[in-house]
């Protein structure tokens, strides 16, 4: 990392700096060896599948969980032996965990009330966060007359009041149906730009995380196994396992062959010009996303194949083509032009650079 | 809608509201009918329609004191059962999965006991040459024993313990359905541990608090076995007032008065204070 604050005690440290954090519950290992670090005003995304520990490390963060070994420094400060309710740190929940026997302003307020802001200033502070949030006109509705896009709003606003060093968000739109999701999106990145505020967001959705984040880091089993900007991640996954739980992409068992310079790839008996990589000669997996695959003439094609499946998706076409290498997911624009029917010969063409090599099924 | 789809929820419930007509509302409309009849010592009941016997009740200071006493024990009990309960039920609620069984198990065990044998326990232990008393005198602290039989006292503190578990169980069904994330937001913004129950575990289970309230205090209003035990003929309350003047005094009217203004005065009380409870809470709780 090149932007690293010039102060903190002269050391080189980031924002908030997780070192070797692990949590066991008894026989089960929640997070093992995490290692991250998010610089001040930063939005990074937890991505990974249900039960890799990503709440269990926000919650280690917030302070509502011990871990079991490791250190969690904010802003130069060591969080161990510091209680939640002293952290300081501005959280929303995945159920909002609105105080549901409060009003809008009386929830957004409570946090000032605990740090004993006079209520002038306390008054301007709840409009100025529930203007943020675009609420305003609704500050005396009790929650439960709200729709799930407003409450979490709400809850935004009333971490955010706070004014906190860091805002942490544990899969705050995994309530929302899917168009409310990609506004709120959109809304949540406004917010936190707007607030400058040091974000770390929990999900499950890869796009969420793509969308949102500045910076993505992977986790599977407890572990994190890659950070990097959304770009790189979806690009240069590190394992078949990120490959393909980001997005779609045809994953296939091949071996890499090299002759002279140039790498070959072969899968069954069907050899192919493969990429750059520093990958040793061997079995490897191949990862190929469906939209670098083109659909082209006969003499140019790189394998040809016949359609099976195909499915209409309104902005794209995703035909499934059963290929001498396998069945291939191939994704096309739509033109404005009919799809190719089932049966279909289409022929297909990708630059051999869109395939990305892999060390074949360690992590997986 | 077609005939029989209007008549069928109707056939269904035939069995449930017969059962309920013949042995709540027949007798109930009887002993009403039986309240204006009248009473003489040597002619028995006779078939007399009229209000004398509310005229009675009601203009005798002996039943005001009767149902002072009754609400006034209802009322303290229901009190104590919600300063105890309370607390109780939210420290069974964040107790560990496997503890939290088999304390709920030692709360409500008392209701598998038949309150008769519960009262008579009390009395082991209240009475002037009790368990308590005894003690007390062995250990040096007292001389002649403390009264507690026949006492208002005992009567409060063995209701509170025959309806804590109706408490415990209205507040805790309160404590599941709020969000324990809630307490955890709360923490997050700064709240003491003593602030979260305050503001934010208290209200939210105060529905809890006051349906209980609502069972714990009609209960306790109506309860007959404990105060028949510990009351005896000294401490009398509505319902062993009822009892002695329709087995003792044999004047069936004038009991039946007395149970249908205990009826009435405690659904009164129940509704209002319902109201009471719906008005505050409208906008917070479904
Ligand atoms: N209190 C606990 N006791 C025992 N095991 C736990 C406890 N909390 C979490 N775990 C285990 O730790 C692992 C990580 O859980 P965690 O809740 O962090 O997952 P997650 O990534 O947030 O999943 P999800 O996306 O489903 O929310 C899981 O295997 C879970 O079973
Ligand atoms: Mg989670």
């Amino acid at each position: 990392m090149m932007d690293q604050p010039a102060f903190n005690h002269g050391q080189t440290m980031a924002f908030l700096e997780l070192q070797a954090l692990n949590k066991r519950y008894n026989a089960v290992v929640a997070v093992e060896d995490f290692n991250l670090s998010i610089q001040r005003g930063e939005f990074v995304s937890l991505l990974g599948p249900s039960g890799c520990g990503k709440t269990t490390t926000l919650q280690m963060i917030a302070g509502f969980t011990q871990p079991t070994s490791g250190s969690i420094m904010l802003n130069g400060r060591d969080l161990g032996a510091i209680p939640a309710r002293k952290r300081g740190l501005g959280i929303v929940f995945q159920t909002y965990a609105l105080f549901p026997h409060m009003t809008v302003e009386q929830n957004v307020g409570f946090g000032l009330e605990m740090r004993n802001v006079p209520s002038h200033e306390r008054r301007r502070r709840v409009s100025d966060a529930l203007d943020l949030v675009h609420l305003s006109h609704l500050g005396d509705r009790f929650p439960r007359h709200m729709s799930g896009g407003q409450r979490q709003r709400v809850a935004l606003a009333r971490a955010l009041v706070i004014e906190p060093e860091l805002l942490l968000l544990d899969e705050p739109l995994s309530n929302l149906d899917a168009k409310l999701r990609e506004e709120m999106q959109l809304e949540l990145r406004r917010i936190q730009q707007e607030a400058g505020v040091t974000t770390l967001l929990v999900t499950h959705d890869q796009s969420e995380a793509m969308a949102l984040s500045d910076r993505v880091a992977v986790m599977q089993s407890g572990r994190l196994i890659q950070e990097d900007s959304p770009f790189d991640v979806y690009e240069k996954p590190a394992t078949s396992f990120i490959s393909t739980f980001l997005g779609k992409t045809n994953s296939l068992p091949a071996l890499l062959e090299r002759a002279g310079k140039r790498t070959q790839i072969v899968i069954d008996d069907v050899r192919l010009a493969g990429p750059q990589t520093v990958l040793a000669n061997g079995p490897v997996e191949l990862s190929l996303r469906p939209e670098r695959i083109e659909l082209t003439d006969i003499d140019k094609a790189t394998l040809s194949g016949d359609v099976i499946e195909r499915v209409f998706l309104g902005d794209h076409w995703l035909f499934r083509v059963e290929t001498p290498i396998g069945k291939l997911l191939v994704m096309q624009r739509n033109l404005g032009r009919r799809g190719a029917e089932i049966g279909e010969r289409l022929h297909l063409f990708w630059e051999p650079e869109a395939m990305r090599l892999l060390p074949r099924g360690d992590v997986s | 809608m077609t005939a029989s789809g209007r008549t069928t929820p109707w056939l269904l419930s035939a069995p449930a509201l017969a059962l309920f007509a013949a042995l709540l509302l027949t007798p109930l409309a009887m002993t009403f009918l039986l309240s204006f009849n009248s009473f003489s010592f040597y002619g028995g009941i006779e078939n007399t329609f009229g209000p004398e016997n509310y005229i009675e009740v009601l203009s005798d200071l002996y039943f005001y004191e009767i149902f002072g006493r009754t609400f006034l024990i209802a009322f303290i009990t229901t009190a104590i059962c919600a300063v105890l309960g309370l607390p109780e039920a939210y420290i069974l609620f964040r107790m560990k999965p496997a503890w939290r069984s088999f304390m709920l198990l030692v709360v409500l065990g008392p209701l598998l006991i038949s309150v008769v044998v519960r009262t008579l326990g009390w009395a082991i232990l209240l009475g002037n040459k009790g368990v308590i008393n005894e003690f007390l005198r062995d250990i040096g602290l007292i001389t002649s024993p403390i009264r507690m039989m026949y006492t208002s006292t005992g009567i409060v503190v063995a209701l509170v313990h025959v309806m804590i578990p109706f408490m415990i169980l209205a507040v805790w069904a309160a404590l599941q359905r709020q969000d324990p994330a809630t307490e955890r937001a709360a923490e997050s913004l700064g709240a003491a541990p003593l602030t979260v129950f305050m503001r934010i575990v208290l209200p939210q289970a105060m529905p809890g608090v006051l349906s209980g309230s609502l069972i714990v205090f009609s209960l306790s209003a109506s309860a007959f076995a404990t105060p028949a035990v510990l009351g005896g003929r000294r401490i009398k309350v509505v319902s062993t007032t009822v009892y002695d003047e329709f087995l003792n005094t044999l004047n069936w009217p004038l009991g039946a008065a007395i149970a249908m203004l205990l009826l009435v005065s405690v659904l009164t009380i129940m509704i209002a204070w319902n109201k009471l409870v719906e008005r505050r809470y409208s906008g917070v709780f479904e």
